[in-house]
């Protein structure tokens, strides 16, 4: 149901910039006025999640060890699966963010003749990774519409993209890669049962907008080919706020389209996975509660519990009893 | 056992595939004896002071909640949703990858859907969303949000008490969403309007009047553990007199009262005083602070912090010097991530923790100043200050369980593996994918450890039964070590369903069986029986 609903969001999504933008002819209110809303609800909307977690405590140190502790002189430790100090903090981080540590660490548990084996299974690792990067080198890609000059990095990050010469223009291999990535991603939920029963719409609907943006990107490019002079200047003026809507085909409007919604899309969704991973309190704490001090949150009390004394109280025939000691200090 | 099937019917009749229906339609759950905890009686929690004490049954139609029930539970959700960082950020960040779906030993053994780790937390996401968020409130199902309804709360109930709040999980999360944040978190709201269980709540209720989760009142402990020593003498020829309430002594020694009270808890505290006496240690016992576990843990962050005060709080009256912590594993969890934070500062008499034997400063404990038993003898051992002769063992083939808690709430992998590798000369450890920081649950971790949750606990304690089988057949292994109370109950009946020839022990129990006393190496007294009273080498007695 969720994956059908949303593919219906999508196609609606194409029909209303279809007939907005193209039939209709409204390119300033698809083409200006949408994604700068969507830009702002973004970037407002991700400061918001980001302070509205930042401001709950962190009461305890729930850190999760996935190596061993510091204890020991000669006990070999683990700095980046059991960080010690904040150095090692940012190094497990950098390797959670830039690497996806935990989900290479995945295993797939298999159930054959009464006996369970756990074997390795990257497959998730390296399409989420492939995703990622991807996604990012074309993010920074794009920046060459948004410059002029286009600086000498994005040029050099485009020439090693279209390192293959692969057709007119030359076809990006992030675009290719990106492409399997998100079919993995989306057939996985579908051929997967304990996935298709976790799966909800909101699982789907960012796939396809991500699917539609490339997709749409791939066509401009390739087939229904642009002005890319006039997208170039218009894009330009979106960055010095007087933008002036291309005469291009409608094509341009859905990539704007797609693009737009996922941004707005974005904070409201579990796409905040981008910022939220950096305040998880299992990853980005020091193993070392024992070691240091930990101040509890403003709002944490100490316990009242039962003292000794008025426990002695109770007992006091029985410790006596017993020859245990009673102590005289409970009644200076 | 009762509501248990055979090995081979619960083999068969597990089933990964999840059913046709949507799962939040699938409410209520279908509850099955063996399954479920009965609930806790009504005046214990009176005495504790916890809501809406009743008689009731998970099995009622009626659970006689509270009329504003639903109220209630979302004033708890959001006033933990801004208290707690990780429950807030653990709700909103999910994005059902389902790299843990098959991580989770309840759903390993049982196939059950909703003990994935990532429907587990979607139970009380669901609720997040559709009640508290603007999204869920307006796209309902498509957001994956739903409302909160008496079913639910059965739901919850159900399943925050088929967790044991193991975070293997979290290990595998590419965010850190730790699944035991949510069962905690679930368990707090469902105390609320009265739905929890007995098997945690009375010993909580015995830990806060008594001293102890078992409420043994100080003359029997010190009685039942004169027993131990005169069991000690039996085996040893020593005759040992444990101490306690001693005031201005150097330690005291905390540990779960499973130690002192049932097999084979029992031989591993015989092994503590065995070691405490060989290296004529200064320390004591209390009979106040009498227990190192902590149910609160499992209840409320606010129950766990009141009964881990006791221990400090004692520590100060005793004017010891540091503490040492016995072999738990979710006793070390609240010691080395609660303690300080919940319960401290430590009280300015105890001091940095220095072994008065080879003078080790144990810096990674400045702060808490408590020691795990382990990393005490692990430092004897490499210093060579215990005379040790690994072949008493020698009829064992040892292998190791890491216990949840001290591999991923602590890091606690090498120190015992070093102390067992020094005990004993068979030691093999299981594969690697089912020890470490991914071990697996003894099945019935986090209070969950009771006689009629038994279905529950052979289907959970399966993915570690199995690894253990695994060495069994490889490698002949007949003794599972530990360090924790909580296996060492539960370890033996989950052998003795799935490989029945494996014996449970506590690390410490083969230490003292190794541990050679100055009266034994003369020959004056050799040692011929185990801790067990068992003859040390079983072929040579028969030849005799």
């Amino acid at each position: 149901m969720g994956v059908v609903f949303s593919f219906l969001v999508v196609l609606a999504l194409v029909g209303v910039i279809y007939l907005g933008a193209g039939v209709a002819g409204l390119k300033g209110l698809f083409g200006v006025v949408i994604p700068y809303t969507a830009f702002f609800i973004f970037l407002f909307g991700m400061i918001y999640r980001l302070i509205s977690w930042a401001k709950v405590p962190v009461p305890f140190r729930i850190v999760t060890t996935c190596g061993q502790q510091k204890s020991l002189r000669w006990v070999k430790r683990s700095r980046l699966e059991s960080p010690f100090n904040n150095f090692e903090v940012l190094l497990r981080m950098l390797l959670e963010v830039f690497a996806f540590r935990s989900l290479f660490r995945n295993l797939k548990a298999e159930l054959k003749g009464g006996n369970l084996y756990y074997g390795s299974y990257k497959w998730l690792w390296l399409a989420a990774i492939a995703f990622h990067y991807c996604f990012l080198v074309i993010l920074i890609r794009h920046f060459r519409f948004f410059s002029y000059p286009v600086p000498e990095p994005i040029q050099i990050i485009d020439q090693i993209d279209s390192f293959f010469h692969i057709g007119i223009p030359h076809l990006y291999l992030t675009d290719a890669i990106i492409l399997a990535a998100l079919t993995f991603l989306f057939l996985r939920r579908l051929a997967d049962p304990k996935l298709r029963y976790i799966s909800l719409a909101s699982d789907y609907l960012p796939l396809f907008f991500i699917f539609g943006l490339v997709i749409s990107g791939l066509l401009m490019r390739h087939f229904l080919k642009v002005d890319v002079t006039q997208v170039k200047q218009f894009t330009l003026g979106l960055v010095h706020f007087h933008p002036v809507p291309p005469k291009v085909g409608v094509i341009f409007y859905i990539h704007i389209g797609f693009l737009s919604a996922l941004m707005a899309y974005f904070p409201f969704s579990k796409l905040v996975h981008m910022l939220g991973v950096f305040l998880s309190p299992t990853r980005n704490l020091a193993n070392n509660s024992r070691a240091k001090r930990h101040e509890p949150a403003p709002w944490w009390q100490k316990p009242k519990f039962k003292t000794y004394c008025e426990w002695q109280e109770i007992y006091k025939d029985k410790l006596e009893e017993a020859g245990l000691p009673i102590d005289e200090d409970c009644y200076k | 056992m009762a509501n248990v099937p055979k090995p081979k019917e619960l083999l068969d009749s597990i089933d990964w595939t999840p059913p046709e229906k949507d799962w939040m339609d699938d409410v209520p759950p279908k509850i099955e004896r063996g399954r479920f905890c009965y609930p806790a009686k009504p005046k214990i929690l009176e005495e504790i002071g916890f809501p809406n004490p009743r008689e009731w049954s998970p099995l009622d139609e009626d659970w006689k909640l509270p009329s504003n029930f639903r109220e209630i539970v979302l004033e708890g959700m959001k006033d933990r949703l801004s208290k707690y960082r990780s429950f807030k950020l653990f709700m909103d960040i999910c994005v059902r990858c389902g790299a843990c779906a098959d991580k989770c030993h309840y759903f390993l053994g049982s196939g059950d859907p909703k003990n994935m780790p990532v429907l587990r937390a979607e139970l009380m996401r669901s609720i997040y969303k559709g009640e508290l968020t603007w999204q869920g409130k307006f796209f309902g199902k498509l957001a994956g949000a739903r409302k909160l309804t008496e079913d639910v709360i059965k739901e919850w109930f159900y399943y925050y008490y088929q967790c044991s709040e193991c975070r293997r999980c979290s290990v595998f999360c590419p965010y850190g969403i730790d699944t035991c944040e949510v069962t905690m978190m679930g368990r707090e709201l469902l105390h609320l309007v009265g739905c929890n269980i007995n098997w945690m709540l009375e010993p909580v209720r015995n830990c806060l009047t008594v001293g102890n989760h078992l409420g043994i009142p100080p003359h029997t402990m010190k009685e039942i553990i004169e027993y131990l020593c005169w069991d000690i003498e039996e085996v040893t020829g020593l005759k040992i007199e444990v101490p306690f309430n001693k005031k201005g002594a150097e330690i005291l020694f905390v540990t779960p009262s499973g130690d002192y009270f049932a097999e084979p808890g029992i031989y591993t505290m015989m092994g503590y005083i065995l070691l405490f006496h060989y290296l004529d240690l200064d320390w004591t016992m209390s009979t106040y602070a009498s227990e190192g576990g902590n149910f609160g843990l499992f209840t409320s962050h606010e129950t766990m912090a009141k009964i881990n005060a006791k221990i400090y709080h004692e520590a100060e009256r005793l004017k010891v010097k540091f503490i040492i912590g016995g072999e738990c594993g979710h006793m070390w969890r609240v010691k080395h991530q609660y303690m300080e934070t919940a319960t401290g500062p430590a009280p300015k008499n105890l001091e940095v923790p220095k072994n008065p034997i080879t003078g080790t400063v144990f810096e990674n404990a400045k702060s808490t100043k408590m020691i795990h038993v382990c990393e005490f003898t692990a430092d004897l051992i490499a210093h060579g200050k215990l005379k040790l002769d690994p072949s008493r063992n020698d009829k064992y083939v040892v292998t190791f369980h890491d216990s949840c808690n001290p591999s991923r709430g602590m890091g606690f992998f090498e120190e015992p593996r070093f102390i067992l590798k020094n005990v004993c000369n068979n030691f093999y450890d299981m594969p690697e994918n089912t020890i470490r920081e991914k071990t697996f649950c003894c099945g019935s971790g986090s209070g969950l450890n009771t006689d009629e949750f038994m279905d529950m606990r052979m289907r959970g304690g399966l993915p570690r039964a199995n690894a253990v089988q695994y060495v069994r057949d490889k490698h002949g292994v007949n003794m599972l070590a530990c360090i924790c109370a909580i296996d060492r109950a539960a370890l033996p009946t989950l052998m003795n369903y799935w490989v029945p020839d494996v014996q449970v022990c506590g690390v410490h129990e083969l230490v003292a069986n190794a541990l050679v006393f100055p009266h034994e190496e003369s020959g004056e007294r050799p040692r011929t029986l185990d801790m067990r009273q068992q003859p040390l080498n079983p072929e040579e007695e028969e030849n005799v």
